[in-house]
């Protein structure tokens, strides 16, 4: 494998609120090959969201990176920190080397500009073409996200498109240009199930063509079989397990995981079973039990699961983070 | 739908005037404000000629609007009188916007200037606006543009109160994230992203404010801190006009009916602006 076009080390993220102050990332690690795509999986709060924020730098203002790094390798090769970096620099490289799309696709645009001015303006900010360019350019986009008649949707506005065209033009936006990084955070949660499958489509394709990575969040284990190389299970700002999605779903070895994949159904499952749900809610930020942060909810759960746990090597390129590892496996 | 882009992008002077109001209140407005600058030409006697024979004349053949107390002709008064008070409404509605879309803006957006610009703005809505209008005008001394600073200054902070309130909704919405995720500066998302959006509180409020100037400009008059008491406007022609209420009517009548008209037209043409500013209304109409 070449070298990652992203690394995450023991990042650590606080949010401060007047009185005292959470941790919502724990130690998190992980890398994102180039021309791979890395899902990170987890239930609300897990702490997906905040994890892709920082990587853009754009965490709320009373939460702080307090340790770890995150390490972005540019299109022309040099490593850049990303923990630290200033606004300024943040701004030319976010949408042109990094770029991400968001869950709603229907609040993402602007309602005042046409489709064509605000991709139009991605151009503006990071290209030096003239006006003609940037329509041709745009109008290229609009074609490569299979708008149909894109000629005419250059002058659209938001409102006169569906939810699915919507998230291609925010793909388009956020591709136009060229990234080599793409975060995409749930961009297919707000659309209907047969749309989703175009839209996941449509993002392998380009991945294809123009070769970027992608970060791909999600709380869809199905979404992850269908799109993901690697997976990093998060957990209450943890990641608890990670391998690559096909060792992940042959052998989930942590309980949390093997929890997710038992809520879920799946063709081929025995039609009287019943669904398995997880008990239980994910423990508060500010009340976080002792040792591992899973227990609480865990069948496997025993005294030395009190004691804080970290991500292990349970086999090569399957790290999990648990003390029961070995018979959660075996019990599969 | 697909009609209109083949057809090239709609034109906002037809979207504008696809609302039947609109082209009718552009008309008057323009009537009035022309027949005001040209007052000089226009007027059919000196707005100050005094004649105490035809003092409280009913409007008829010899003063199409009739004459006041002082025997001057209504009608001059009221086009020269017009120069000053729309001078002083357009100028205050203008300046008083731009002053609180400043101060808005930038309240909504820094969190650490909200603080200190609220508590402003807070304070200078605690006075009444004419005591504040008063001594502003005194420290400044009586004139038509003082005038038109002192009213700017009282009622900016209405312009930004709303600028600010609209400001902190459309600030959290996912467009202007996607925005910054996206590389947008700063100053692009305040003024592309979050200040084309908010448009629409800030011309109704606007025109309102084109009214309430005008009126505070007769206190002020009233008062004796306003423009020069000689020089009329539509505020002071009421004013004047209040003494005689029951014997001729038509003096507080005629200059209150030019500033209900002129106030009413403004605001159908900003209706009118709003939504043809706002893609979303437009293609409805």
């Amino acid at each position: 494998m070449t070298a990652p076009v992203l690394e995450v080390r023991n990042l650590t993220v606080d949010f401060r609120s007047r009185h005292h102050s959470v941790t919502a990332l724990r130690d998190v690690s992980f890398s994102l090959g180039a021309g791979r795509t890395l899902a990170l999986v987890g239930e609300s709060g897990s702490g997906k969201s905040v994890s892709s924020l920082s990587i853009m730098g754009l965490l709320p203002r009373n939460g702080e990176i307090t340790g770890g790094a995150i390490v972005y390798r540019r299109k022309n090769g040099g490593e850049l920190a990303l923990n630290g970096l200033s606004q300024r620099a943040y701004r030319n490289i976010r949408g042109a080397e990094m770029s991400m799309i968001f869950q709603e696709p229907m609040s993402s645009l602007n309602p005042l500009f046409t489709v064509g001015d605000q991709i139009g303006e991605m151009l503006m900010l990071h290209s030096d073409l003239d006006a003609a360019a940037r329509r041709g350019r745009v109008l290229e986009m609009l074609e490569l996200v299979e708008i149909p008649a894109a000629a005419s949707r250059l002058d659209s506005y938001p409102h006169e498109l569906s939810g699915g065209m919507r998230q291609r033009v925010m793909i388009a936006l956020a591709l136009v240009c060229n990234p080599a990084l793409l975060i995409a955070d749930e961009p297919t949660t707000a659309l209907d199930v047969t749309i989703q499958a175009q839209i996941l489509d449509l993002m392998r394709r380009l991945q294809h063509e123009l070769g970027m990575s992608i970060l791909f969040i999600t709380h869809d284990m199905g979404v992850v079989a269908e799109m993901a190389d690697d997976v990093a299970v998060m957990y209450a700002g943890t990641i608890v397990e990670s391998a690559t999605a096909g060792d992940l779903f042959a052998n989930p070895s942590h309980p949390y995981t093997r929890g997710l994949l038992n809520s879920i159904p799946r063709p081929g499952r025995d039609p009287g079973q019943r669904l398995v749900p997880i008990p239980g809610t994910v423990p508060s930020l500010s009340a976080m039990p002792p040792g591992c942060a899973f227990a609480p909810r865990c069948g496997w759960a025993g005294e030395e699961c009190r004691k804080p746990v970290v991500l292990e090597a349970f086999h090569t390129g399957h790290d999990v983070a648990c003390f029961k590892t070995r018979e959660v496996a075996g019990n599969a | 739908m697909a009609g209109t882009s083949f057809a090239g992008e709609p034109k906002f002077l037809d979207l504008l005037f696809s609302r039947r109001a609109v082209p009718v209140a552009l008309a008057i407005f323009v009537l009035i404000l022309t027949l005001c600058v040209f007052a000089g030409f226009i007027a059919p006697s000196d707005p100050d000629r005094m004649s105490v024979r035809s003092r409280l004349t009913p409007p008829g053949a010899d003063f199409w609007l009739g004459a006041d107390a002082f025997g001057r002709d209504v009608l001059s008064r009221l086009l020269y009188a017009g120069r000053v008070s729309l001078g002083i409404g357009l100028g205050v509605a203008l300046i008083s916007s731009v002053i609180g879309i400043a101060i808005g803006l930038s309240a909504g957006f820094f969190k650490r200037l909200d603080g200190a610009l609220s508590r402003l703005i807070d304070a200078m809505m605690a006075f009444p606006d004419i005591l504040l209008a008063i001594a502003l005008v005194s420290i400044l001394g009586g004139s038509m543009v003082n005038v038109i600073i002192a009213l700017s200054i009282v009622y900016a902070p209405r312009i930004a109160r709303i600028v600010r309130a609209s400001t902190l909704v459309i600030r959290e919405l996912p467009y202007v994230e996607a925005a910054r995720a996206l590389g947008s500066s700063t100053l692009s998302i305040m003024f592309n992203h979050v200040l084309r959006n908010i448009l629409s509180p800030i011309i109704v409020q606007g025109t309102f404010i084109f009214a309430y100037a005008m009126l505070a400009e007769a206190g002020l008059s009233f008062l004796g801190v306003g423009v020069d008491p000689s020089t009329p406007t539509w505020g002071t022609m009421i004013n004047e006009g209040r003494q005689y209420i029951d014997q001729a009517a038509f003096l507080i009548f005629i200059p209150g009916i030019a500033i209900s008209v002129s106030v009413l037209s403004l605001q159908l043409i900003g209706d009118g602006l709003r939504d043809a500013m706002d893609p979303r209304l437009a293609k409805e109409l």
